[in-house]
């Protein structure tokens, strides 16, 4: 049964139409999720006492360097998934999720040298995290430039596959070198992002900013999922059937 | 709290506006983009297969 | 036909690879060039203070070692994949991660043997003090064949692209941050007259991670390249 409605769900044209139906509701609840999580995050919580209001910058930094690891996890089962069973579908998760998790890396980055200014007085610190946070930037783009410099779009997802599955084994040992270097070199910056324990109503915004973040990546991912198949099925049947409207 | 106050955000407000605007035109960009792929691509495919019926 | 034991094969891969490096001189040489004359720009960048050079020194020697190791991957298996000799290895009946172990060992032969018989050179050169000497060695003879390694990958995934030097370098080197990290903080921690065998350990750990997992990935990524 459950193996069945996969198998249809996973053929291309009735993913097409159900993702079609379902973006609109996940996009307006993650529309909601945002909104909530902004407004507790902006106007409800308390301006935390070290930091000032400057903190309420967490609640886009931390959220967007939680999905740029979580995006890459997900790029990377998904390449797995496609490169032992073949699945298309797969296939087109993996490069779809690409774009969106370097979009997140980069807020992750931006709005963590935002956050450094006024903090440490310079806009870059060798910072661990943020130091790791660069690099994963780099293991994104290295996906997509391999997977833009093949021609054949099937081959060129196994590729990006190995790929990510190699950068899955190295991102702890990048994180924890790094992490291990900056130490040493600099000794303890000051307290980064983590909590002297937090409070309830700055974690609560956190979370929805959170939970509004995978939403958000869900619906870009199946929209861009969406355009992928429809490039690479362009020749197949249910494609014309439904551009020429029959 | 008053509404230029919020705006102030305590003498931060370069800093933590800068980073909501910046997030804000990022994940709009990545919302947009698929789209007008997506319509471009329609329109694409569809002129494609008219001219493909119209030769067979 | 008499099928060839394993350890043939894998002798005979080893040492035609040797020979051919051997009968391309310059392919040999270019690297280790490359090297010198990257170590030889910082000085007369930064100025011939002999404190800073001396503190830079690990630093400088290992990042320009990753760059020469980089430029000497294309070799590992450009030509064979041109000439059709890729094919031919990855038909044959023998595990294809161990004919790749073999052809990185031969490149590492050629390419990474030669930087580390150059470094104390080098080491010379920046006024790094004689008995560091020893540990820098040490650190290039763990860390340059994870090097080639890694590198292995990357070259296999892009080996079938007709420009694939910017994505190469791309592809490889976020890879290559935790060995120059430990590395040059070998050095740079026997320096300060304290014990390295925390890092030598480290990048031992790596070279044995690398040695056993990156084959593996080599070889799925010659078959794709190969499809």
């Amino acid at each position: 049964m459950i193996m069945k409605f996969l198998h249809k769900l996973a053929s291309p044209p009735h993913f097409y139409r159900l993702v079609g139906r379902l973006i609109p509701w996940l996009g307006g609840l993650c529309l909601l999720l945002l909104l909530a999580g902004l407004y507790g995050g902006l106007v409800l919580a308390p301006a935390d006492y070290q930091q000032g209001e400057g903190f309420r910058i967490i609640y886009v930094h931390v959220p967007s360097a939680w999905m740029s690891l979580f995006i890459y996890m997900v790029m990377a089962g998904a390449g797995a998934i496609g490169l032992i069973w073949r699945i298309k579908l797969a296939e087109v998760m993996t490069i779809s999720s690409a774009p969106i998790g370097a979009a997140f890396t980069f807020l992750a980055l931006v709005t963590g040298s935002l956050w450094g200014k006024p903090m440490w007085g310079t806009y870059w610190v060798w910072d661990a995290r943020l130091t790791s946070e660069l690099i994963l930037l780099f293991l994104y783009l290295g996906i997509m430039a391999l997977y833009g410099a093949i021609e054949d779009k099937r081959t060129a997802s196994r590729a990006i596959a190995i790929l990510a599955l190699v950068g899955v084994v190295n991102i702890p040992i990048i994180h924890y070198s790094v992490e291990w270097w900056n130490t040493l070199h600099q000794g303890p910056t000051v307290t980064k992002f983590d909590k002297p324990s937090i409070h309830l109503s700055m974690l609560i915004p956190l979370l929805l900013m959170a939970v509004g973040f995978k939403l958000y990546y869900v619906v870009t991912l199946l929209m861009r999922a969406r355009n992928e198949l429809l490039v690479r099925e362009r020749n197949s049947r249910w494609v014309a059937e439904m551009v020429t409207g029959k | 709290m008053s509404l230029a106050e919020f705006f102030h955000m305590g003498g931060y407000a370069f800093y933590v506006w800068g980073s909501y605007g910046i997030a804000f035109i990022v994940l709009l960009l990545n919302l947009f983009l698929p789209q007008y792929q997506h319509r471009q691509q329609l329109r694409k495919l569809t002129r494609r297969h008219k001219q493909m019926e119209q030769n067979t | 036909m008499n099928e060839l034991s394993l350890t043939r094969a894998l002798y005979a891969l080893l040492k035609r690879d040797l020979l051919l490096a051997v009968r391309r001189r310059s392919e040999l040489a270019n690297p280790i060039l490359f090297f010198v004359l990257i170590t030889t720009l910082f000085p007369l960048g930064i100025g011939a203070d002999a404190k800073l050079l001396q503190s830079i020194a690990p630093g400088i020697i290992w990042v320009a070692a990753l760059l020469a190791a980089l430029l000497s991957l294309d070799h590992l298996f450009r030509s064979d994949f041109e000439d059709g000799t890729l094919e031919q290895l990855l038909l044959s009946a023998h595990p294809v991660s161990l004919l790749v172990i073999t052809k990185v060992l031969a490149h590492w032969l050629i390419t990474g043997l030669p930087l580390l018989i150059v470094s104390p050179l080098l080491a010379l050169l920046l006024g790094l003090p004689a008995d560091m000497v020893g540990v820098l060695m040490l650190s290039l003879l763990l860390g340059t064949p994870v090097l080639s390694l890694i590198g292995a990958i990357g070259v296999a995934l892009t080996v079938g692209l007709r420009r694939s030097g910017v994505i190469l370098s791309l592809l490889v080197l976020p890879l290559y941050v935790p060995v120059l990290i430990f590395a040059s903080n070998a050095v740079d921690t026997a320096m300060s007259g304290m014990p390295v065998t925390g890092q030598l350990a480290m990048l031992a750990a790596l070279l044995v991670l690398s040695l056993t997992l990156a084959p593996l990935a080599t070889a799925a990524a010659l078959r794709m390249s190969l499809s």
